[in-house]
């Protein structure tokens, strides 16, 4: 196995490899985003033409994937960083995988209508 | 740092119990009589200290803008040149996204090198596969901050 990947399992090398997954796609996600932003600079409908590709339901469901990886890995992350800096961290930090994942579903779902309404309404009119 | 010695773990523990479910497995970096003496910087204390700072400005940033985006004002349908032209009049905002570009960037670019490390073995892949992450984060930083600051509402 290559160095540095061996775990001790359970949900904390669940967590971790979720973890690892939702950043190296946040970051490809930054590229692309970085670049489409750029054609403000070409010209407005170049920019237009582009946004439009984020309004299509199938890329609109994509965004809300995004949302799905950026929450989980922000929670996470705060996890994280308990567990290295608050005293009580290791030792409560299952309890506090549950809570991330509690707080994400609640999340994801005040989410679902927001983020989806404009395929919402454009399938289901307004 | 001290050069002492540690002994490894695992000969002070034997056998399974709850507070060790798994095997104890040695601290990899562990210092032991052939470690030098000193390591030359402690870069990786200030990337790992990194890390869990931008993490923190990162929440407020990222998920603010996901909020602005996706989720107000009718989420992504308001979206266009215009509206990127009334966002981009305000230093504020300006100020937020650079920020936001800088340390997404350095923060994903500096997680990226450490997966690297712990899956690419040999050293010439090593090589080349940072190399494409450094031009990659390299270039994103300078064309955002290029397009921030020479951003023209009247381009047209
Ligand atoms: C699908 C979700 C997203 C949408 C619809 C979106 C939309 C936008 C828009 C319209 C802008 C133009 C400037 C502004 O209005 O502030 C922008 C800029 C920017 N966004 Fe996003 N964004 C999204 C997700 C993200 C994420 C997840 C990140 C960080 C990882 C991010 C980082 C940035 C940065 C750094 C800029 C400045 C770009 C530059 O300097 O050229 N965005 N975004
Ligand atoms: C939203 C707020 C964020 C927080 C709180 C956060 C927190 C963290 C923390 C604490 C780590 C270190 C994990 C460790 O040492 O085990 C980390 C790793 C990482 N982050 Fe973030 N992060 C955030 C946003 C982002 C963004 C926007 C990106 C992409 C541009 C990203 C990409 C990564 C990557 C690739 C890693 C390396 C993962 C690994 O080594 O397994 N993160 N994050």
């Amino acid at each position: 196995m290559p160095a540095g990947t061996l775990y001790r399992g359970r949900e904390g090398m669940w967590s971790w490899v979720a973890h690892r997954v939702t950043g190296v796609l946040i970051f490809f996600f930054l590229f692309v985003h970085v670049l489409d932003t750029s054609l403000v600079r070409v010209s407005p409908e170049a920019y237009d033409k582009v946004v439009a590709t984020y309004k299509n339901p199938v890329v609109n469901l994509m965004e809300y994937g995004l949302v799905a990886a950026i929450l989980f890995h922000a929670l996470n992350g705060l996890r994280v960083i308990a567990v290295d800096f608050w005293s009580k961290g290791p030792k409560y930090q299952r309890q506090m995988l549950w809570a991330v994942v509690g707080i994400w579903v609640v999340l994801m779902a005040g989410a679902f209508y927001p983020v989806l309404q404009h395929t919402l309404r454009e399938l289901f009119g307004s | 740092m001290s050069a002492e010695t540690t002994t490894p773990a695992s000969d002070s523990v034997t056998g399974y119990d709850v507070d060790h479910p798994a095997p104890v497995i040695e601290p990899p970096r562990a210092r032991t009589r052939k470690t030098p003496r000193s390591t030359r910087t402690n870069f990786e204390m200030y990337g790992w200290l990194f890390m869990r700072l931008s993490g923190v400005l990162l929440v407020v940033l990222v998920l603010g803008h996901l909020l602005i985006q996706l989720v107000l004002d009718g989420g992504v349908t308001k979206i266009g040149f215009a509206f990127v032209a009334g966002r981009w009049a305000s230093p504020f905002w300006q100020t937020w996204d650079l920020i936001m570009l800088w340390l997404a960037t350095l923060h994903g670019a500096n997680g990226l090198r450490t997966i690297i490390n712990d899956y690419a073995e040999r050293d010439n892949t090593r090589l080349w596969l940072k190399a494409l992450l450094y031009t990659a984060a390299g270039f994103t930083i300078v064309l955002g901050t290029l397009v921030i600051f020479t951003f023209d509402p009247n381009i047209r």
